[in-house]
């Protein structure tokens, strides 16, 4: 089966900025794949391609097989779309702007009353029903905005930023709706709280001046971090020394770093030889030694770390 | 076709109710019946005159509509860009046409609603004398479709900026000029230098020529044909604002 999302080649460019540079991707049903970059990466223009708002200078996007340019209404209808800041018209209330939305879309009646109070229901909107959408709060002005684009239950859902600027509840009531929604459909989120894409997604892109650096699961990304793989031991200022040496001596280990802690123990980080945690040897080193340890994990590194690594690697 | 006017129907009817939920809608209405109505009688002479019909009430109209009809259409599509509303619009599965013709529609049955609040003008004129109420009728259906005119030529300078005091400006002396065009002050600044069809040409853009011919009770085919040729120039106009300028 051909993929829900599929874009060949996007390319925009402002007057002399190439904004996005040949971008091409598919994404899958049941794919949640979260869209990576820095302020000005391209993230945005692309989305706005993708949904067929603005015209690629060369390539093209098709949802469910249809080309948005050249099929515009089959792939619109089949999409549902959350732009940056979930516009709505301030001057309506939820209830005449979802049931606007469900009458352009093309359900009458009975038929378009079912669909609002579907999306209603599961956006959380029903006590703000008859409010004047610029009354409300930017969290529930958000919900508006993803009941208008779950109303027609849509193959293809594409959200630009949808958490920013929401407190943590609100975030975590989005993210659960996306989660629930994963399974039949193909989601893009585009975001820049990372944290986000190891919880709702199960792919990332990042990308940098409109081209594609990096494209894997969080996992993958993560295998990116420097320290990703790095045994942590903490141990007591006295012991360190020794263990550090032995650590150092261990086949799977390549370096040793340390740092001293604030209660008078020291912090070790064994930095792995391959791509495989030395956990093992580790701890069998300390149990054969008996040095008491207060601490040992596996360090995952940070997807800061690596966007960091990633995003700024060109200037450097 | 059907599926063109439904899908305008349905956002013609949004918007138009948008009107109706801002001021916006009271306040026009009480100018704009206000100020034809003291028109006629302060400076048009209504009683004064002594004859039973509304000449001096739509003579002044297309000046009426010079600063209040761009008042109207320039929300249109210059909020939709402020407010990030476009997007939302321009990405649901209707096709630019539809939205534009739906827009107008809306705007224009608003101002349509306007003038026909003006109906006690014409009570009157009934109750003092006898007025031939074809020309009345006549000179109704042509102050709607100046209104229209400036509506759809607002609609476009709408959609070039996301400032509405700039659509407003830029449009309010863009219909001053389909105003003025046949008048001596424009025209006697293009007979010296250019060739008599120039200015001929610039003569037979006047809307206020047309408008008088109508309002004399003169419905000819042609200036039907002017008013919608002139409409649908600006709506196809807008078309290429609206889908070229989305970006910016």
């Amino acid at each position: 089966m051909a993929a829900l999302i599929e874009t060949v080649g996007l390319q925009k460019t402002f007057g002399r900025i190439r904004a996005v540079d040949g971008i091409s991707l598919s994404v899958e049903k049941g794919e949640v794949l979260g869209f990576l970059g820095p302020n000005g990466a391209g993230k945005s223009t692309t989305m706005k391609m993708i949904t067929g708002f603005l015209e690629p200078d060369a390539g093209t996007a098709r949802i469910c097989g249809f080309d948005v340019l050249t099929n515009p209404k089959a792939a619109k209808s089949r999409l549902g779309y959350v732009p940056e800041g979930a516009p709505a018209y301030a001057d309506m209330t939820p209830a005449s702007f979802l049931s606007f939305i469900a009458e352009i879309r093309g359900y009458d009646g009975n038929d378009g009353r079912t669909r609002v109070t579907a999306a209603v229901a599961k956006a959380g909107l029903g006590g703000v029903l008859d409010q004047r959408i610029e009354t409300l709060s930017k969290g529930f002005k958000r919900r508006v905005g993803i009941a208008q684009a779950i109303l027609h239950d849509p193959q293809v859902l594409i959200m630009d930023e949808p958490t920013d600027g929401l407190d943590p509840n609100q975030k975590h009531h989005i993210r659960e709706l996306i989660r629930e929604m994963a399974a039949h459909k193909a989601i893009i989120v585009s975001t820049h709280i990372l944290e986000e894409v190891e919880a709702v997604c199960t792919r990332a892109v990042v990308i940098d001046k409109g081209r594609i650096v990096a494209d894997g699961t969080a996992e993958d990304l993560l295998r990116r971090a420097p320290n990703h793989g790095a045994v942590a031991v903490r141990v007591a200022r006295d012991k360190a020394e020794a263990l550090m040496k032995a650590m150092s001596a261990l086949s799977s280990v390549i370096r040793v770093e340390t740092a001293d802690g604030a209660d008078g123990t020291v912090h070790l980080r064994a930095l792995p030889k391959g791509t495989a945690a030395p956990l093992e040897q580790v701890a069998e080193l300390v149990r054969r030694e008996q040095i008491s340890v207060t601490e040992i994990y596996v360090e995952r590194g940070k997807l800061d770390d690596v966007f960091r690594d990633i995003t700024t690697s060109v200037q450097a | 076709m059907r599926d063109f006017l439904k899908t305008s129907a349905i956002i013609a009817r949004r918007e138009f109710a948008a009107y109706f939920s801002t001021p916006l809608a009271a306040v026009f209405i009480t100018i704009f019946v206000a100020a034809t109505g003291a028109f006629a009688f302060f400076i048009g002479g209504f009683f004064e005159r002594g004859q039973a019909n509304l000449e001096s009430f739509f003579i002044y109209h297309p000046w009426l509509y010079l600063f209040l009809v761009p008042a109207v259409a320039m929300r249109l599509w210059a909020e939709e860009r402020k407010t990030g509303t476009i997007e939302l619009l321009m990405t649901l599965p209707i096709s630019p046409a539809e939205a534009i013709v739906g827009k107008f529609a809306a705007a224009w049955a608003f101002v349509g609603v306007a003038l026909m609040l003006t109906f006690p003008m014409w009570i009157t004129v009934n109750v003092l004398g006898s007025p031939d109420n074809g020309v009345i009728l006549a000179s109704y259906l042509g102050s709607f479709l100046v209104a229209g005119a400036f509506l759809a030529v607002g609609a476009f300078i709408s959609a070039l900026t996301k400032n509405q005091v700039i659509a407003f400006i830029l449009s309010a002396t863009a219909c001053f000029l389909l105003v003025t065009s046949g008048m001596d002050i424009v025209q006697n600044t293009f007979r010296v230098w250019t060739p008599r069809i120039v200015s001929d040409a610039i003569s037979s853009m006047s809307v206020l020529s047309h408008y008088d011919e109508i309002t004399r009770g003169v419905v000819s085919l042609g200036s039907i044909v002017f008013f919608v040729s002139l409409i649908a120039f600006a709506l196809f106009a807008n078309a290429i604002a609206v889908t070229q300028k989305k970006s910016a």
